[in-house]
């Protein structure tokens, strides 16, 4: 079986403006993807985690390595993923209706047809009645779910989330975990979610990838989660498999979490 | 408290007007400051009589064709300049080649004044309309300019990336992402971009033409007549209120997807 993205020795490593030395963000990562499985990549704060996201997204070319997508090499902008981002990245001047439908209109749907499709989507992500909102309209957790349902209109077999919930409240976000599994599971893509919170890498996942601290990072622990299917994420978290996986994978990340966490701390000091 | 507040600047402008007649009317107060009771009427002007040269203006309707030219002055100089200013700042803004080149003669014409054109435009356009026009134009232009260019450049990255996922190529972007980032900032220059276009108009007149507001105050002063001067500056500042009046209500309604200042509407 081909899996949905594959990343084979990618490296990549930031010329410095000043010409001073360079900086290796990403180092000989190999790690993958199957189709229809959701797998949380956490790390330390700085760790390049985002940077190997671009990289699945063909926002940013490796320096070396290869990226599969279903067993092709990329080239250019990965047209089979959708993208949720950290930060806002709906159009402000877009109605949000009109920025759910935004990429129908680029792929040449009809006004009408694609606004039925728009309507239903933001239904789904329980947001019918506000389609005519601004985005400055709406709250930060509706603001996610219309970007949200912005990305999965389009039904891109592949998911890429760049911690996207990271900026919400607690309540809002175990609200929002959960709509994502549902939404998940009952359509199953395969899906990269970044996170920093290991709670919310294990409650989501089939798998959970440690990365080590930057610079040069790569993959240290590689943890499948077998935890039962529906799942509710605030429930979970009580279960004692959840907290035994919890304990283990932190005994693993701990040292590098210190690492990351002592190298901020250098760089903000000097 | 707010409410209240028009009633007391109606009166405060009443007072200026009075106290403006009491001290210019010939012998009314004794001269304190020139020998000759008529001099400083003959300078400031008398208020009663400003406002004899606006009635009779309008009552028999010479000055509607006047004011009508100095509108469509203003209106096609600010039409023509922000199309100009908006495909220029489009273009060097998403042009780094072309804003690297040319960057040295816009600030260049930005820092010429523009008035002492208005002779050239005056031998080009000849004293019709065109002349004004034209000095509007280059006035606007800059401003709408700078405004798009700065636009451009500011466009979130992460707006743009995400267009990029959604499926968008180059032209989709500059639809549908730049030029509507650009827009905003074309009408949050709205009020200096008309009223640099009235500006551009009144001036272009006031040097030579055969109609316009700007036209009645230059004649009135070649004839010493500082009353239909005063007169024709305040039909002007009148005129530009209106204007802005205008351009406030249409802002409002072009840019309703911007958070006001401190409403920001949430749920």
């Amino acid at each position: 079986m081909t899996s949905a993205v594959s990343f084979e020795n990618i490296t990549c490593t930031f010329a410095s403006r000043a010409g001073g030395p360079s900086y290796t963000a990403v180092k000989d990562v190999t790690l993958s993807v199957e189709e229809g499985e959701f797998v949380s990549v956490v790390g330390p704060t700085g760790c390049g985690k985002s940077t190997l996201l671009n990289v699945a997204a063909g926002l940013m070319r490796p320096s070396s390595g290869v990226l599969r997508v279903f067993g092709e090499p990329l080239a250019g902008v990965n047209r089979r993923a959708g993208y949720m981002f950290q930060a806002e990245g709906l159009m402000p001047w877009r109605s949000a209706l009109a920025n759910v439908t935004a990429g129908l209109e680029f792929r040449g749907v009809a006004g009408g047809e694609a606004r039925r499709r728009g309507e239903e989507w933001l239904a789904r992500v329980g947001l019918a009645g506000f389609g005519d909102r601004f985005p400055h309209q709406l709250s930060g957790g509706m603001r996610k779910r219309v970007a949200l349902a912005q990305m999965l209109i389009l039904d891109p077999p592949i998911l890429l989330m760049d911690e996207p919930f990271s900026a919400l409240d607690v309540q809002t976000r175990s609200l929002m975990e959960n709509e994502l599994l549902e939404l998940w599971s009952a359509n199953r893509k395969s899906v990269v979610f970044i996170t920093h919170d290991l709670e919310e890498a294990i409650s989501l996942s089939d798998r959970v990838i440690v990365l080590s601290a930057g610079p040069a990072t790569h993959p240290i622990g590689d943890f499948p989660i077998a935890l039962p299917r529906p799942r509710d994420v605030a429930e979970i978290r009580l279960a004692p498999d959840f907290i035994a996986l919890h304990d283990r994978i932190w005994r693993s990340m701990k040292e590098e979490v210190l690492k990351g966490y002592a190298q901020t701390r250098n760089r903000v000091a000097g | 408290m707010k409410r209240r507040l028009w009633p007391v600047q109606l009166a405060l402008l009443a007072a200026i007007f009075a106290a403006w007649q009491v001290l210019t009317q010939p012998g009314l107060v004794p001269p304190f400051v020139w020998e000759n009771p008529d001099r400083a009427a003959f300078f400031f002007g008398e208020p009663v009589k400003m406002f004899q040269a606006i009635w009779a203006w309008f009552a028999d309707g010479t000055i509607y064709r006047h004011l009508w030219v100095t509108l469509e002055e203003t209106v096609l100089a600010f039409l023509i300049g922000s199309l100009a200013g908006l495909a220029m700042g489009l273009w060097l803004g998403l042009s780094p080649a072309a804003s690297a080149l040319l960057d040295p003669y816009i600030t260049a014409m930005n820092a010429m004044p523009r008035v002492v054109l208005a002779p050239i435009f005056m031998v080009w356009f000849g004293l019709g309309i065109w002349s004004k026009v034209a000095l509007g134009v280059t006035l606007v232009f800059f401003i709408v300019f700078f405004n798009v260019y700065q636009g451009v450049k500011e466009v979130s990255p992460v707006v743009l990336n995400n267009a990029v996922m959604l499926g968008a190529n180059r032209k989709h972007l500059l639809r549908y992402v730049y030029l509507p980032s650009a827009t905003s900032w074309l009408f949050s220059s709205l009020h200096t971009s008309v009223g640099m276009a009235f500006v551009g108009a009144v001036v272009g007149e006031y040097l030579g033409s055969a109609s316009g507001v700007g036209y009645l105050i230059q004649q009135a002063e070649g004839a010493f007549d500082i009353n239909t001067v005063f007169a024709g500056i305040l039909v002007l500042t009148a005129f530009a209120l209106v204007l802005d009046f205008a351009v406030g209500r249409a802002e409002r309604r072009l840019l309703q997807w911007r958070p006001g200042q401190g409403e920001t509407e949430q749920l």
